[in-house]
């Protein structure tokens, strides 16, 4: 379709503004611009009309299955929308006397009081604007927490080989070593290796429990109780929070510090990329370092304030008995998706899982040419969101999927029978899945292209 | 696959090649192979120390990085800028598109002839 | 309560049993009993209905005082929002959608990054822009980490900045260890002689804010020149709607523009979500972090967009990336792309001047005043600090008369007018300050 420039016409606009009403002031020439910037001139029907064409070319949860592995697509209420845009909310200026924000501040309160009881924490702050965010102020907390002590020798951050790749790159943005330990064979942390690196120079562990693969690592407590003993701490990557919540809190299994994603776990919606929250939260012995008005601040005011009241009215409405519920059928939707297409394609961990499961196309490749890439590409066809693919990078050919507890039995089923359509299919035209999709809005993109000869704007010319 | 007798090669998969006692440097055409279309090479700057088994700089492809690894120690002298532009050349003449020239040289990591490297990456592959 | 689980309890139970399992508790049977949770044992309250929860969310909101009248601006600024501009990004796909990492079903989102990235470079006169980063103060952040290198590593910021984005940037060079100088501000503005003088062999980049935090405007040109004298990189962070008339960062010589971008169609919100927005030259192109997308062909020549220059992403480069961004804040890179297309090109000019001609009036009507004057001398856009006797009182009554007052800073108030307050509005803020000093 046209891009918005190659739509502008001359003269088209739209009437926002009345005329000034005092006098007009004007500045020196030598600080104005020499040109104005090539905007596009539309009338408002031609902007409606092109952005509901753009609208139509995005999949979005509501348009139907999304089993993209560690994002946690689950439905994004409504009413969170709704309460989000009350005027009492989006009307207040960040740096308003206190007196006059007050329902701010109960907002706020009344969501740290929630988030903490779920995750076993003491304290909490949601200035960071997303889980990668949230992830460099928790490791801020433990850095701080360090060199407060004098203990500068500490320069060794421990993440496992299944990390999401923003552990290793916030740790170094932290100016920590990072120390990467290969993962056991069953997916979770290597007692024997951790061991092997942890000493002196330990200022804390990365960990996502259940892990990247979706397994709940049964030495947790043990894991925990090595790092706090070799002096280091730490930290829970709350990426996977929706399997446990309600349920386990990181709290207890030893943790000292945890972000969350309030965007996967709390409902709230991605908007194709953002603006997501990534509260953190601690124990008291770390409350000190949280972002104040004498020490560290990651980004301006107060956080994605509204992101934090749909998050709050998600909680409100799950409360006491919700929240466990969505975590036990998340973790049901997850194993009974993966029992049904156990028949055909190969689960990288042969047992129960968490909320999400990863599998192993290895073997499927090499008998059948088809990789997860070409499988992936075949579900577009269906109408289905690929799962997350190559990830992790301890599975080959990896296809990691996660339905959430907003999906109904009878969506699961469906999609394991495409699964297994499929799995048919790549035995008999493979050449057409290598081709995949057909049906979509464009065919594959030549992506080497793109990263050659970068084109990032449009040229006018 | 393609391995030219007149070139040494370092496990690490880079090619060298001495010249008037300047160590010119590349990756092999099986390296290439195995990394896929190559979109972006991140450069050393002339003047740069290098070190025998440190890496030296980087090539992308468009899902993955992939560090150069230095076979010899010495100083950067040239670097071959046209690749900033045209990283492609690294895939279709991997022989002559040099990525680094290194002068001074203190030190070098075990090389292999042609044939031993072709056998090593026969095991490999 | 509310659930949003479909399944009955009679399908969970039979769910359950298709794998074998009786109940839940053997669903999470490696949970070590010590943590496990029991029914009710999670002390929170209980859920609600739709109908409790707004009620109860609505009472919250309500407690918070809404001004007819916002002349307080600091760093969030109250323009007027046009009303397609809230409807557009509502649309349940826009909204609902992750991170386009599917193209083939996700050109709707990509493109319409493209375009935002297309519109940022033509307001601030740059080669590249990426899809987005979190606020102001993290993209001056991330633009002081994009800056540095080997051989540079001091970060120079002016202490005439926003103080969170000070701050902000302070705390990423802790992170990294590297260290943050502070250049001082003379008469409101960046002290240039000292900043000659810092501007030392170990400078990596200096970043001006335009117009500044007390509202001046920088003579952010000659600052450029210095900067490059010096071999170090130029950053400014703009405020997009003053770009309608001020020079472009890249008249003024940035190497890397950023930017809070809330005054482009987002409301206050106390404070977010807003957005950050960052480009660059062709020449730091690669270095830039976040998401960025760019135009290809697909598998049939047609145009097609694409996630794009991912090998400098933390999913690939891991703890060599620079940035371990991912999510950015693409529903608000959406907003700021239907407001500039909603204004267009004059009416974001109009917004920059009417917002400045009504500071200028603000400010003149304000000094008429016996014991009230301008702190500094010199250019300013739409903010202005004065001083004034009882400037406590001064606030309290303008709050008694629904009117926001200008924020305490040091020892004045920070004013700020948009285009959205009118003669009346302004003329009725004076009368009460008169009020209040005679």
């Amino acid at each position: 379709m046209k891009l918005i420039f190659e739509k502008s016409a001359a003269g088209h606009r739209c009437a926002i503004l009345p005329p000034c009403d005092v006098e007009e002031v004007a500045l020196p020439a030598e600080l104005t611009r020499e040109a104005a910037p090539k905007l596009p001139e539309l009338n408002e029907t031609e902007i409606s009309r092109h952005y509901t064409e753009l609208n139509k070319r995005v999949h979005g949860v509501n348009c139907g299955f999304y089993p993209l592995g560690s994002c946690t697509m689950k439905y994004n209420p409504r009413i969170d929308e709704e309460t989000a845009a009350l005027p009492g909310f989006t009307a207040v200026h960040p740096l308003a006397p206190a007196h006059t924000v007050e329902g701010c501040k109960e907002a706020l309160d009344t969501a740290k009081a929630y988030l903490c009881e779920i995750t076993g924490m003491d304290d909490m702050t949601f200035q960071p604007a997303a889980g990668a965010h949230g992830e460099f102020t928790g490791v801020m907390l433990i850095k701080q927490y360090h060199d407060a002590r004098g203990d500068s020798k500490r320069r060794k951050i421990i993440v496992p080989d299944s990390a999401h790749g923003t552990n290793p790159a916030t740790a170094a943005m932290c100016g920590y070593d990072v120390v990467n330990i290969p993962s056991a064979p069953n997916g979770c942390v290597d007692l024997e290796a951790l061991k092997a690196v942890l000493g002196e120079d330990t200022a804390g562990l990365m960990l996502t429990n259940p892990n990247t693969v979706g397994i709940f690592d049964e030495n947790i407590l043990e894991i925990t109780r090595l790092v706090h003993e070799a002096g280091g701490l730490c930290y829970y990557d709350g990426a996977n929070l929706n399997a446990v919540m309600g349920v386990v809190r990181p709290g207890d299994m030893g943790f000292d510090c945890i972000h969350l994603n309030l965007h996967k776990t709390f409902a709230t919606p991605h908007g194709g990329g953002g603006p997501g929250s990534g509260a953190v939260g601690c124990k008291a012995a770390l409350a000190p370092y949280l972002p104040n008005k004498d020490g560290i601040r990651v980004r301006s005011f107060h956080g994605n304030f509204l992101v934090v009241i749909k998050a709050l009215t998600y909680l409100l409405t799950l409360g006491k008995e919700g929240v466990p519920e969505a975590a036990k059928n998340a973790v049901l939707n997850a194993n009974y998706l993966q029992s049904k297409i156990k028949g055909t394609f190969t689960p990288a961990f042969d047992r129960l899982c968490m909320h999400e499961f990863v599998l192993d196309l290895s073997g499927f490749k090499k008998e059948t040419g088809v990789s997860a890439l070409d499988v992936a590409k075949s579900l577009i066809d269906y109408g289905m969101h690929p799962p997350t693919m190559y990830f992790p990078l301890i599975v080959h050919e990896a296809l990691m999927l996660e339905p959430t507890e907003t999906e109904s039995r009878d969506t699961l089923d469906e999609a394991a029978e495409i699964f297994r359509k499929l799995f048919e299919l790549a035995k008999t035209d493979p050449d057409y899945m290598h081709a995949a999709p057909h049906n979509a809005q464009i065919g594959r993109p030549d992506e080497v292209r793109a990263a050659r000869n970068p084109i990032l704007r449009y040229s006018f010319e | 696959m393609n391995y030219p007798n007149e070139l040494l090669y370092s496990k690490t998969h880079e090619w060298v090649k001495e010249e008037d006692g300047v160590v010119v440097i590349g990756i092999s055409d099986y390296a290439q192979d195995a990394l896929g279309d190559l979109v972006f090479i991140n450069l050393p700057e002339v003047g740069d120390e290098v070190v025998a088994g440190e890496a030296f700089g980087d090539v992308e492809s468009v899902k993955a990085v992939s560090d150069l690894v230095c076979p010899v120690s010495g100083t950067v002298c040239a670097i071959n800028e046209e690749l900033l532009d045209s990283p492609e050349m690294l895939n279709e003449e991997p022989y002559d598109a040099w990525i680094i020239k290194v002068e001074n040289e203190t030190d070098r990591e075990e090389l292999l002839s042609a044939a031993d490297y072709e056998a090593f990456c026969a095991e490999e592959g | 309560m509310g659930s949003y689980v479909p399944s009955t309890p009679e399908q969970q139970q039979e769910m359950l049993q298709a794998l074998g399992l009786n109940s839940f508790r053997e669903l999470f049977s490696v949970v070590p009993e010590e943590m496990y949770l029991e029914d009710g044992a999670l002390n929170i309250p209980g859920g609600m209905s739709e109908l409790e929860v707004i009620r109860k969310v609505s009472e919250m909101a309500g407690k918070n005082r809404v001004f007819s009248t916002v002349l307080r601006g600091a760093g969030a600024y109250d323009h007027y929002i046009p009303s397609i501009v809230k409807y557009i990004p509502a649309k349940e796909e826009f909204l609902t959608a992750y991170t386009p990492y599917q193209a083939e079903m996700s050109q709707g989102i990509l493109q319409s990054i493209f375009e935002y990235q297309t519109m940022i470079c033509e307001l601030t006169g740059m080669d590249v822009s990426n899809a987005s980063v979190y606020d102001g103060a993290t993209a001056a952040a991330e633009a002081a980490a994009m800056c540095r290198d080997r051989k540079r590593r001091v970060t120079l910021i002016s202490a005439a900045a926003h103080p969170d984005t000070i701050q902000t940037v302070k705390t990423y060079c802790y992170g990294t260890g590297d260290e943050l100088r502070i250049v001082p501000a003379k008469d409101g503005k960046t002290d240039l002689q000292a900043l000659k003088e810092m501007l030392t062999p170990e400078v990596a980049s200096f970043y001006v804010q335009q117009p500044n935090f007390y509202g001046m405007i920088e003579d952010a040109q000659a600052i450029g020149e210095l900067v490059h004298e010096a071999g170090a990189m130029y950053v400014m962070g703009c405020n997009p709607i003053s770009l309608g008339l001020l020079k472009s960062p890249r008249e003024c010589g940035a190497d890397v523009a950023v930017g809070e971008g809330q005054p482009l169609g987002m409301p206050l919100s106390y404070g977010g979500p807003y957005l950050g927005f960052m480009c660059t030259t062709q020449k730091h192109m690669r270095k830039l972090p976040g998401r960025i997308v760019g135009e290809t062909v697909d598998s049939k020549g047609e145009r097609a967009y694409v996630l794009s220059l991912q090998a400098r992403e933390q999913h690939i480069r891991r703890e060599k990336a620079s940035s371990n961004i991912c999510s950015n804040q693409a529903l608000c890179a959406l907003t700021a792309g239907v407001y500039m297309a909603t204004m267009g090109a004059e009416g974001i000019a109009q917004a920059a001047k009417q917002s400045m001609s009504k500071a200028h009036y603000l400010a003149k009507e304000l000094c008429s005043i016996p014991g009230v004057s301008l702190k500094h001398e010199g250019e300013f856009f739409h903010e202005f600090l004065t001083l004034l006797p009882k400037a406590e009182e001064v606030l309290k009554a303008l709050e008694q008369a629904d009117i926001l007052g200008g924020l305490p800073v040091d020892d004045g108030i920070l004013w700020c007018a948009t285009e959205k307050v009118s003669k009346a509005q302004l003329d009725k803020a004076v009368a009460i300050v008169k009020e209040v000093l005679a």
